[in-house]
């Protein structure tokens, strides 16, 4: 086989735009990724029973609950309270595990890093990938409870890929903002999970914006961009309406600014982290 | 350092160069782990930083084709100079330029996923040096076929053994065909006739072309596969030259260091 033409050469002195480069191994190592949303997938649900299921039960199960202890409190104006629930938990909880999952592989991966070359963003880019496939399967019994409890489904679902985009954008960004953080200190996890609880209230997840007293409304919800990537989560499921312009461009703006922030920041440490893991 | 020098570069036979490399990693005096810390030290004004460089000034050229020895005590810069040319590391000062794909050896634990299969992980694993599932399946017939793990291939890696895992990481390593193979200390590992039919590997693999970088403590194993040896000592290169020559130097060394402990 004549390689000869085709080597690639590395050159430690030409270097780019770090950012760029890392756009563009990352397209390459594309199948890199697909194996670690693979790997993701099949190890935590191979030693259980029921597997892939579980995806699908964990949002339930926790709707379940969350429904039970809080539709007295905070149902009473929410029609369909289980689905309205349950919309919200999906999309957090994928922000919540992606953000995570991006933060653990590179920490724990730190030994991959040392050893061989693989862009680094490929941690946070696949941790992305796993939560998006698990949102895409929790959707299974989200459209199951919205049948059982008569909320109807609409045609307008067809601009849930929307939401799911600006979600994952969103998400990838603080994915690589949190996991940059936590390669130089180490309670950066810890207290990012702590902080993941706080905002959790925060955001009109269990609860409808209208039981906030007015006063708070604007500071604590209006300021939060999970709580637009939400309610733009929920329009064409839950809400069955055609996503607003005005909500759809104030997420797209989020999330692009979110992305491109983390990627930046990211790729201009990643040469250090070889250093520091 | 410019563009003249490269030219130069491209018209031999260098697949490796190393041009006056440093690597510096910077270490806090008192080392500080987290986050809290840190901002109380820093209010404290206590940030000192202290620069350790585990390589300086580095001069380095490895040929097409070449098996070439590195030695050295622990802490000699190594592993260090193992991850400049993996890609893993930047310098901070030199240049280091690599012809080709480099693929090292990857260690149980690095490379594989203990709870996938071992078919999984030649997938995985072929991922992690860019290779494409197609790709990866053309070669898994060799691949286990040299690894000799066919009556295991779907039990999860964590039931292997180490040297089966072992078996597996050089089949894979190796049959990706590599300009460029990294040994980080990892042939001790398996049974003799599987050490025997790595070097032979090695051996059909170097008239093919690749380059090989070993790295070992075994100074026999050294003077059978390399032809060069390169001697690192505190981040400095200490000799270059033939095997014979730099194995018997720094034996030479270590046993008059040796005697110097045992008198004082």
């Amino acid at each position: 086989m004549d390689k000869t033409n085709q080597v690639p050469i590395y050159d430690s002195a030409l270097q780019g735009s770090a950012a760029l480069e890392e756009l563009r191994a990352i397209f390459n190592y594309r199948y890199l990724i697909v194996q670690f949303v693979r790997r993701d997938i099949l190890t935590r649900y191979k030693r259980s029973a029921l597997g892939v299921a579980w995806t699908m039960l964990n949002p339930l199960g926790t709707m379940i609950i969350l429904t039970i202890v809080f539709s007295r409190a905070f149902g009473g104006s929410q029609e369909g309270y289980a689905a309205y629930v349950l919309s919200g938990l999906i999309a957090w909880s994928f922000f919540a595990q992606s953000t995570n999952a991006a933060t653990l592989h590179l920490v724990w991966g730190g030994s991959l890093l040392k050893k061989i070359y693989i862009p680094r963003t490929s941690f946070a880019v696949s941790a992305t990938g796993t939560g998006l496939i698990n949102l895409l399967l929790s959707l299974i019994p989200l459209v199951f409870v919205m049948l059982v409890i008569g909320v109807p489904i609409r045609w307008t679902i067809i601009f849930l890929p929307i939401p799911i985009l600006f979600l994952a954008m969103f998400a990838l960004g603080i994915g690589l903002l949190i996991s940059t953080m936590a390669i130089y200190y180490a309670d950066i996890a810890e207290m990012y999970q702590i902080t993941l609880t706080a905002w959790m209230y925060l955001t009109p997840v269990i609860y409808s914006p209208e039981i906030l007293p007015e006063a708070y409304r604007l500071w604590i919800i209006r300021l939060n961009p999970m709580y637009y990537l939400i309610e733009l989560f929920r329009m064409p499921i839950y809400y069955g309406q055609v996503p607003d312009i005005n909500l759809v461009l104030i997420s797209a703006g989020i999330a692009l600014f979110t992305l491109f922030a983390g990627w930046m920041f990211f790729t201009s440490k990643s040469d250090e982290f070889a250093y520091r893991v | 350092m410019g563009a003249a020098e490269s030219l130069v570069v491209e018209s031999n036979g260098e697949v490796i160069l190393l041009e006056d490399v440093g690597v510096r990693y910077r270490i806090a005096s008192e080392r500080v782990i987290t986050f809290k810390e840190y901002l109380i030290r820093r209010f404290q004004g206590k940030i000192a930083l202290g620069d350790f460089w585990a390589l300086r000034q580095v001069d380095l050229s490895i040929n097409k084709g070449e098996m070439i020895g590195l030695i050295g005590p622990n802490g000699a810069g190594k592993s260090t100079l193992l991850k400049l040319i993996a890609r893993v590391m930047r310098p901070t000062e030199g240049r280091v330029l690599v012809k080709g794909m480099v693929a090292p050896l990857l260690e149980f634990g690095a490379g594989f996923h203990p709870d996938l299969t071992g078919r999984e992980n030649i997938f995985l694993n072929g991922a992690l040096l860019g290779f494409k599932s197609d790709e990866m399946q053309e070669k898994f017939d060799h691949i286990v076929e040299f690894a000799e793990l066919w009556e295991f291939i779907d039990v999860p890696v964590r039931n292997y053994s180490s040297g089966m895992a072992a078996r597996l990481g050089f089949a894979v390593a190796t049959d990706i065909d590599p300009d460029i193979l990294i040994l980080d200390e990892v042939l001790s590992v398996g049974d003799e006739s599987f050490q025997r039919k790595s070097l032979s590997r090695m051996e059909e693999f170097r008239h093919q072309g690749a380059t090989i970088i070993l790295v070992s403590h075994d100074m026999d194993t050294i003077l059978e596969m390399c032809q060069r040896a390169v001697w690192l000592d505190h981040g400095q290169i200490k000799m270059i030259g033939s095997s014979p020559e730099v194995v018997d130097a720094y034996r030479e060394d270590q046993e008059s260091s040796d005697g110097a402990a045992d008198e004082a």
